[in-house]
């Protein structure tokens, strides 16, 4: 049975086609300018104020355009981009250690295990630069040496050291700059800030994107807001798992809405799952915490060899446990790059060596680093990361191993676009995690900071400009029949949801939906899997549409018809994700078909058969997605499998 | 649903931020920071009185003649400079303001204070500030009300029980045989103390002074100044109730 | 182990609200404080109660929207810890826990334990910013920033406006808020050119908001998530006389 129709390839024509190292200034120089000052007269709507829509917010309004801007919490200093650790990557070639542009571009390619637009991929490391020259001078503080300068550090498992950071919390840092820079818009009246309001819906009007539905979430109050463009920066899906490291808060729902309004939907499947993350403690489990991998560089990684050992760690001896990565990649051992080091720990998992609550961990363990060591110099390394853990699990890390497992982190896959960042819908932009653009199947270590501020800062504005520059906008108001619509429709499922008054809380179906995605389409996937799962997904979804109970009323503070109305579009999500991941008979980057692996267990990519960007078309509610490939050239990375054996 | 449910605020109904005055010293004034300095710059200056007379009044052990002399110098220091007791004018006056700048930054500061924090948590704040910094408006309050029966006692003589003018050994021996006078003294300058060991280093803050590698020596500083001049200004009156004095 | 939790429930701004009394028989140790409100939560959705409303989002100590005040602290017993990261093996069994929203003049309740805390917000649009144009910045390594002088203004850039130094302070002043904004722009050269204009318009601002002024009690630091210390309101006192005294 197939659950998917074939549609026409679609490609993106709106990179020029001149050499590669030319088409970013090509196609800025194509593009048409809007009069400075005519732009006040023409509204965009950015949605979502992280390091993407922050950055895209704060420049638009610089320029003039008028912005009205919307975030879900109380602060748009508040967005998930906040949490990045690690660092953001720049060619700027500082060390001296033969990093360029075209380094940055080519790991990024080979990174992503070539499911990337090589166009994309290279624009992104030719802004890289830019990007760190523009957060110094907002007064981001990066990490410095004594001499006054930049420090930088190389980052999973990159041979040159392109990351910059600022301590632990470099995204964080990034994300006030932007604020900082978009707060300063606000109060010059440039910028129409709206907190504590979510987008419900897109307004589409004559095939054009012109403006969106959103709830007040302290009065309640449903209102339309009209534009001449719309940007989604709302981030990733990862949440459609219920544990992740993502925000409580964080949804897919802007996204969803526009995908159900037209947007193509491409390489949904493509997940990224963190391996060193704090274990789930219990079934209150309300998120997971992430801990930067650089702890791989000292720890070593472990698990008793009998299955079902309870045993503390410190009474199983030597020979009785296996580092399971030393051995089967002797060449790379515990620094493996992220998938492979998650695939692993479930492996021994699923043989029932795993330790910890549930069987769900494997150790990593600092003993033989602090005997190397020595205490102080390990505190000294992983100082905060130690007390970090302590902090949520109780446990003192210098005595006992830590126990990690994998989580999901980072979702590749996102709405379609064209090297313009335009959706499938015109006047629809999407920038930063929410797109699918630049990563292929598998994110690099620090790549995301640097995705979502160059969308922000330097791709999307000028791209933006020359869709209002080159597009007629005959007046939209409120009363227009295709607005009236969408907002009875938003204001329709609200109703209905709080009307149900079943017997299921919001979240233990969303905890079941995220144990059917962790099983099914985590970091294994099968074809009888998959099957399994999308046969019970619809059940899941008619069930919560049947029984799920929302109190309170939808004219109040209400986070329990919040988070409805977002499991709501996770459920729908979840399904198209369990197609595409059937549909692709391949391993790649963050998807691993267990079908298609060498007889080492290794990934197996099938460059014949799907090197192509698979955008979704929404068929309907319970009807079959429409698959439109995208083929994928690599005319100057080639081709060639990976292997860290 | 929904549709008419009340809307939050507007912008425009946010506080405004009023307009600033091409006046820096008013703007100054108006603000928080400026009144906090206002009061840093003149509690260092009652401090810097404090500790001229909590000296002076050592004089006392000297004996009637020098201390009364003393006493008498005091309202003519300057001359022939300043004629007769102008100097002691020009530091009454500059006293009198400090105080009434001192108070009234303190009452306005207050006020603000209580109104920032209208309710109270159920569960009672363990505070982890130290006493002294909890009796700064109390002890402030008590301070001033010491400080008019003090001028009523010494100054004016109205409420002093010998009440010679020019016979300031006499004076203070009078005051301080009576018990309850000692008493209401020692309770006045334990409050003094701790309003100068917190104020001493709060002004330090307050004007930017505070670094951290000065932080411990600013609270040392602060700690010193109020016990000597708590016990700097006890020893006159336990020494006259004791019977050392008289 | 089996909690008593006395929480703050108010419906709306106007309404007077009171503490009420929820029995938690089934709470773990290894649980979050927020995953022991979700508990409690579920329950009393299922009973047909208005669940506790509260403000979470990262749950990991960074995004800044998590805080209640527990038994008197705000972000509860542990220090330099989000209400996120606090976790019940703080507590003991046979507890009665007070959670209260945060306390100010400037922070009005929303609803339960959820606060109104957009005057932070407005303390930065005064001018917590550098005013530089993207595209117009010049090569990163043009200025060298002095180390000492970069970790100073990374840890008062730390500040997740969380809001706990006004709930803490009995004041209810933002003074260690506002500190560390101006201490981390105005030490860095790239603030210097704006230094005096932002530290007046941030303190004034900061009154505009009603928050109340510093009495140097210290509270604030004590509570602070990420220990942002009383220094930089020393700092921000001596940039404020240096600005009002004409200095640019």
């Amino acid at each position: 049975m197939t659950f998917f129709k074939l549609g026409d390839d679609i490609a993106d024509t709106r990179a020029p086609d001149v050499p590669i190292e030319q088409r970013w200034d090509k196609r800025r120089f194509d593009a048409k300018l809007v009069n400075p000052a005519n732009r006040r007269r023409h509204s965009v709507i950015i949605v979502g104020t992280g390091l993407a829509g922050g950055a895209a917010g704060a420049t638009l309004a610089e320029q003039g355009y008028h912005v009205i801007q919307f975030c879900y919490q109380d602060s748009p200093r508040r967005a998930h981009s906040i949490a990045a650790q690690g660092g953001i990557n720049a060619a700027k070639n500082y060390r001296n250690d033969g990093d360029s542009v075209y380094r940055l571009f080519y790991d990024t390619v080979k990174g992503g295990d070539f499911r990337a637009r090589e166009s994309n991929v290279y624009r992104l490391a030719q802004t890289s630069t830019q990007i760190i020259d523009q957060c110094v001078a907002q007064g981001v503080p990066f990490a410095r040496e004594y001499s006054g300068l930049l420090d930088t550090r190389s980052f999973g498992g990159v041979q040159v050291a392109r990351t910059f950071y600022a301590r632990g919390q470099t995204g964080q840092q990034l994300l006030i700059g932007a604020y900082q820079a978009l707060s300063r818009q606000i109060d010059a009246g440039n910028v129409e800030m709206h907190e504590r309001t979510e987008m419900l819906d897109l307004i589409v009007v004559d095939g054009r994107a012109r403006g969106i539905v959103a709830r007040d979430l302290v009065t309640g109050q449903i209102s339309t807001y009209l534009a001449d463009a719309v940007v989604l920066a709302t981030g990733g899906y990862g949440n459609v798992f219920y544990l992740s490291t993502n925000a409580k808060n964080s949804n897919a729902s802007a996204i969803w809405r526009a995908h159900r309004r037209g947007a193509y939907f491409a390489n949904p499947c493509y997940t990224q799952i963190h391996p060193t993350c704090i274990p789930r403690s219990g079934e209150y489990q309300s998120k997971l915490t992430l801990m930067s991998e650089s702890l791989r560089n000292d720890g070593r990684i472990w698990v008793p060899k009998k299955a079902g050992d309870t045993r503390s760690p410190d009474q199983i001896p030597e020979e009785e446990r296996d580092y399971y990565l030393e051995r089967i990649y002797p060449g790379f051992g515990n620094l493996v790059p992220r998938d492979i080091a998650s695939r692993a720990a479930k492996n021994q998992c699923d043989l029932g060596r795993g330790v910890g609550p549930g069987g769900l961990g494997v150790y990593l363990d600092f003993a033989d680093a602090i005997r190397r060591l020595g205490e102080d110099k390990v505190r000294e390394k992983y100082g905060n990361l130690f007390e970090m853990y302590d902090r949520i699990t109780g446990e003192d890390p210098y005595k006992v191993p830590m126990r990690i497992y994998p989580a999901v982190h980072y979702t590749m896959g996102g709405l379609w676009v064209d090297y313009d960042l335009q959706s499938t819908i015109p006047g629809c932009f999407v920038v930063g995690e929410a797109n699918f653009s630049d990563h292929g199947a598998n994110r690099l270590g620090a790549s995301a900071l640097m995705q979502g501020l160059a969308d922000g800062y330097f791709v999307l504005p000028p791209m933006l400009g020359n869709y209002i520059a080159s597009s007629k906008f005959d007046k939209v108001t409120e009363a227009h029949p295709d607005v009236v619509e969408t907002v009875n429709e938003a204001t329709g499922r609200l109703t209905k949801l709080l009307s149900i008054n079943g017997e299921r809380t919001v979240d233990s179906f969303h905890r079941e939906l995220g144990e059917i995605m962790w099983d099914e389409c985590g970091m294994a996937r099968s074809e009888d899997g998959l099957r399994k799962a999308l046969g019970r997904l619809p059940e899941l979804r008619e069930e919560f549409w049947r029984s799920v109970k929302v109190p309170g009323t939808g004219s109040q503070v209400n986070q329990s018809l919040e988070r409805a109305n977002r499991v709501s579009d996770f459920l729908e999500l979840g399904e198209l994700m369990c197609v595409d991941a059937l549909h692709r008979e391949e391993s790649c980057g963050g998807h691993f078909r267990v079908e298609s692996q060498t007889p080492d267990g290794e990934a197996r990519r099938d460059d014949e058969r799907f090197a192509y960007a698979g955008a979704w078309e929404f068929g309907g509610t319970g009807e079959q997605p429409i698959l439109h490939k995208e083929p994928l050239n690599f005319d100057y990375v080639h081709l060639a499998q990976r292997n860290y054996a | 649903m929904a549709v008419t449910t009340p809307t939050r605020p507007a912008p425009a109904a946010r506080p405004a931020r009023p307009a600033r005055s091409s006046f820096a010293p008013l703007n100054f004034w108006r603000s928080t920071i400026g009144k906090k300095t206002v009061m840093a710059v003149t509690g260092l200056l009652m401090l810097a009185f404090l500790l001229a007379h909590m000296l002076g009044n050592l004089k006392i052990f000297y004996g009637r003649d020098d201390f009364d002399h003393y006493a008498d110098w005091l309202r003519t220091i300057g001359e022939p400079v300043l004629h007769g007791a102008w100097y002691l004018w020009i530091q009454r006056f500059v006293l009198t303001l400090a105080v009434v700048l001192h108070a009234v930054s303190a009452y306005q500061l207050s006020r603000r204070d209580l109104k920032a924090r209208p309710a109270k948590y159920a569960h009672k704040q363990r505070a982890k500030a130290g006493y002294a910094v909890h009796v700064m408006r109390y002890g402030g309050i008590t301070l001033a009300l010491f400080i008019i029966y003090h001028i009523l006692d010494f100054t004016s003589l109205t409420l002093n029980r010998h009440g010679v003018e020019g016979a300031a050994y006499d004076n203070v021996v009078s005051s301080f045989s009576v018990w309850w006078v000692t008493a209401i003294y020692i309770l006045a300058m334990i409050f003094l103390g701790l309003h100068i060991q917190h104020g001493f280093w709060s002004a330090a803050q307050t004007l930017g002074l505070n670094r951290p590698s000065r932080d411990r020596a600013v609270h040392g500083i602060a700690t010193g100044l109020a016990v000597l001049l708590t016990v700097g200004f006890l020893i006159v009156p336990v020494a006259v109730l004791a019977g050392l004095v008289g | 182990m089996k909690l008593t939790l006395r929480i703050w429930r108010q419906a709306g701004p106007a309404d007077s609200g009171r503490m009420v009394a929820y029995e938690v028989p089934d709470a773990n140790p290894d649980m979050s404080f927020l995953e022991l409100l979700d508990v409690l939560n579920e329950r009393l959705t299922l009973e047909g109660d208005d669940p506790v409303t509260f403000d979470h989002d990262c749950r990991e100590g960074i995004c800044g929207a998590c805080g209640v005040v527990i038994n008197g602290q705000a972000h509860g017993p542990r220090e330099r810890t989000t209400t996120c990261q606090l976790h019940m093996r703080e507590f003991s069994d046979g507890d009665v826990i007070d959670v209260e929203p945060w306390r100010s003049v400037a922070f009005g309740v929303v609803k339960d334990l959820m606060v109104d805390r957009s005057g932070l917000d407005r303390i930065i649009r005064a001018g917590g910013y550098v005013s530089v144009n993207t595209g117009s910045a010049p090569e990163a390594h043009a200025t060298p920033v002095p180390k000492p002088i970069a970790d100073t203004a990374f840890d008062n850039a730390t500040c997740i406006g969380c809001g706990a130094c006004v709930a803490a302070c009995p004041n209810g002043s933002a003074m260690l808020f506002t500190s560390a904004k101006v201490t981390h722009l105005n030490s860095l050269p790239q603030g210097a050119p704006e230094r005096s204009e932002r530290v007046l318009n941030l303190v004034e601002a900061m009154d505009a908001e009603g928050f109340g002024g510093c009495t140097n009690t210290g509270e604030c630091t004590n509570a602070c998530p990420k220990g942002i210390p009383l220094d930089s309101i020393a700092t921000l006192n001596r940039e404020y006389l240096r600005a009002s005294l004409g200095r640019k």
